[in-house]
């Protein structure tokens, strides 16, 4: 599949990334290049194939943990917030979100 | 045990000397200290040690072993690829978006190592939150091969595999998404074991691709290789993946014998592509193995051919979601500036992920988007049952599969990185094993004409370590570990 400027810039934009003027040119030659060789899966016949999202063990190995919906200790709010990049008032700040 | 003799690179002699009182773990420590300070300019393995700490935490284990008798893994000095939470200690995921990033708590493996008696040594490097196959993605340097300065160590793992293969440490914890502690282990002439998906807790551990991501592990010999799965497997309420399935004895597995053992030749793992000194070594690793009285059978695998591309969809879908979560709020780097809180997002995004990190979350934006979902991830998703068929068909039929590693032994620093799907493609023998959620391990196997080592791959059913393990045991016996000399 052709994957064009405009698209990379609208992918760019859900991603969250920005890729400036002089990278783009580069960066969609890579991308196509990528693109065209998964097409390979085109090859293979899918038909009536189930999905798999995931590989964890199901049964008696499995993976279901439950544990009684009681309280229990976690993070201080200390601890929460060591890393933040802004604080205030125990709380996460972010620049203004409504105008 | 002299105190400038002692062997890094037995887990098991150390632990027994400490646990004895022969040598105390501060002992033991200060010679990797002084390994790391001697060797580390060179190969570039670790991005942070912490001394101090260190020490501390070695007396913290001599007192144990004192006041609480022995452990099983007293004073073992343990590298911790840096994508696995260690509590206070930085944990970057060699990326700059993580450069001041502290945990408030530990990895589950790495609390159950501690737990065991182990030191922490140190946090190792990695490609950028483990997206590579070179360790030269990572933002802070590139780990240099032990057995060829002018090579890769491998990766993402690079810096687990090149701390245990030059001493620095006796044991390393690396993770694989898609063969990243496989391939580093052959690359520098260790063993490394991607278990069962959700055999050891992922907790802890940085999300790249969730239905891929396992915890790895590095050691110098089979038996210390049991040694640290004994410790670090195990179900964790931590992590909803993690297999209940209860532990065995993989130490007790080294004992038995192989004769008898059926083994899955997958033709497809030695097709074209294959480096003939790869090859050559791993046709003889094949006779060794009859030699051992296992029985070969030639099997195929079809869907081997489609499982990069199968990987390079479904891990960048999964990866584009799981870095959502670095949007410059809760931790992370927030580049200045912003006017708005979307800006602050793309400022910070942009700047922090280097240039294989944006490839890989756009791929995945892309292959989840609306309109291509279906013709992307939704195939990639089909095509991963055919291949986990291929796996189960397979053990029907035998107890194991042998097969290469990687097509070439460790490749030059600088000669893949222009090129994203060149890089990827290096990855053909081991993806496999993570798409189907299977253990597969690599077993050093022989060294190249140009003096690099070329690793044996044995891949097992779900939770079948302990016939890797058995193998692995028979097969170093047999066939002692050829080491050339290091280049440090």
């Amino acid at each position: 599949m052709e994957i064009t400027r405009a698209e990379v810039l609208k992918i760019a934009e859900l991603a969250k990334l920005h890729f400036p003027e002089s990278e783009l040119d580069a960066f969609l030659a890579q991308f196509q290049r990528i693109l065209d060789y998964i097409e390979k899966l085109k090859e293979v016949n899918v038909e009536g194939i189930e999905p798999t999202s995931h590989v964890a063990l199901s049964g008696a190995h499995g993976s279901s943990h439950h544990r009684a919906d009681e309280t229990r200790s976690s993070l201080s709010v200390e601890e929460a917030l060591m890393n933040a990049p802004d604080r205030g008032e125990d709380q996460f700040a972010v620049p203004k979100v409504i105008g | 045990m002299m105190r400038d003799t002692v062997d890094l690179t037995s887990a098991w002699t150390i632990r027994d000397a400490v646990n004895t009182g022969a040598i105390s773990a501060a002992q033991v420590a200060r010679v990797a200290l002084r390994r790391i300070e001697s060797s580390d300019p060179a190969l570039g393995a670790f991005v942070t040690v912490e001394p101090e700490r260190v020490l501390a935490r070695a007396a913290e284990v001599d007192r144990l072993v004192r006041t609480s008798g022995a452990l099983p893994l007293a004073g073992v000095p343990v590298a911790v690829k840096d994508n696995i939470c260690t509590r206070l200690v930085g944990t970057t995921c060699c990326s700059k978006i993580l450069e001041n990033f502290i945990p408030p708590y530990d990895a589950s493996a790495v609390a159950r190592m501690e737990t065991a008696g182990a030191i922490v040594i140190g946090k190792t490097n990695c490609d950028e939150f483990a997206m590579g196959s070179s360790t030269e993605n990572s933002a802070w340097q590139a780990t240099h091969n032990p057995y060829g300065l002018d090579r890769v160590a491998g990766g993402s793992s690079g810096g687990s595999a090149a701390s245990v293969a030059a001493g620095m440490a006796s044991l390393a914890l690396g993770s694989e998404t898609g063969g990243s502690v496989r391939q580093p282990a052959s690359f520098c002439n260790v063993l490394g074991l991607k278990p069962t998906y959700g055999r050891i807790s992922r907790y802890g551990l940085v999300a790249f691709a969730s239905s891929l991501d396992c915890i790895g592990l590095i050691a110098h010999s089979p038996r210390d290789l049991a040694l640290l799965l004994s410790v670090t497997a195990g179900c964790d309420e931590r992590d909803s993946t993690s297999a209940a399935a209860p532990v065995p004895d993989y130490i007790a597995a080294l004992d038995q014998s192989v004769a008898g053992m059926r083994l899955g030749i997958p033709r497809e793992y030695f097709g074209a592509g294959i480096d003939p000194d790869v090859k050559d070594i791993v046709d003889r690793g094949l006779r060794n193995a009859e030699a051992l009285g296992c029985e070969l059978v030639e099997i195929s695998m079809p869907h081997t051919e489609y499982a990069i591309a199968d990987y390079y969809i479904i891990a960048p879908a999964e990866a584009s979601s799981n870095l959502a979560r670095y949007d410059a709020v809760r931790y992370g780097l927030r580049a200045p500036g912003a006017r708005d809180l979307s800006e602050m997002y793309k400022l910070s995004r942009s700047a922090g992920f280097g240039a294989e990190v944006k490839r890989r979350i756009m791929i995945g934006t892309y292959a989840l988007s609306s309109g291509y979902y279906e013709a992307y991830y939704g195939r990639a998703m089909r095509v991963r049952t055919l291949i986990k068929r291929d796996f189960e068909k397979a053990f029907a039929d035998v107890d194991a599969l042998l097969a290469p590693v990687s097509p070439t032994p460790a490749f030059r620093l600088g000669e893949k990185i222009q090129d994203p799907l060149a890089m990827y493609l290096s990855d053909v023998y081991t993806v496999t094993a993570n798409l189907a959620g299977v253990p597969a391990l690599s077993i050093p196997c022989g060294i190249s004409h140009a003096g690099l080592p070329v690793g044996l791959q044995i891949l097992g059913n779900h939770l079948e370590e302990s016939s890797l393990l058995r193998f692995a045991g028979c097969y170093m016996n047999a066939f002692p570990l050829v080491t050339p000399p290091l280049k440090i």
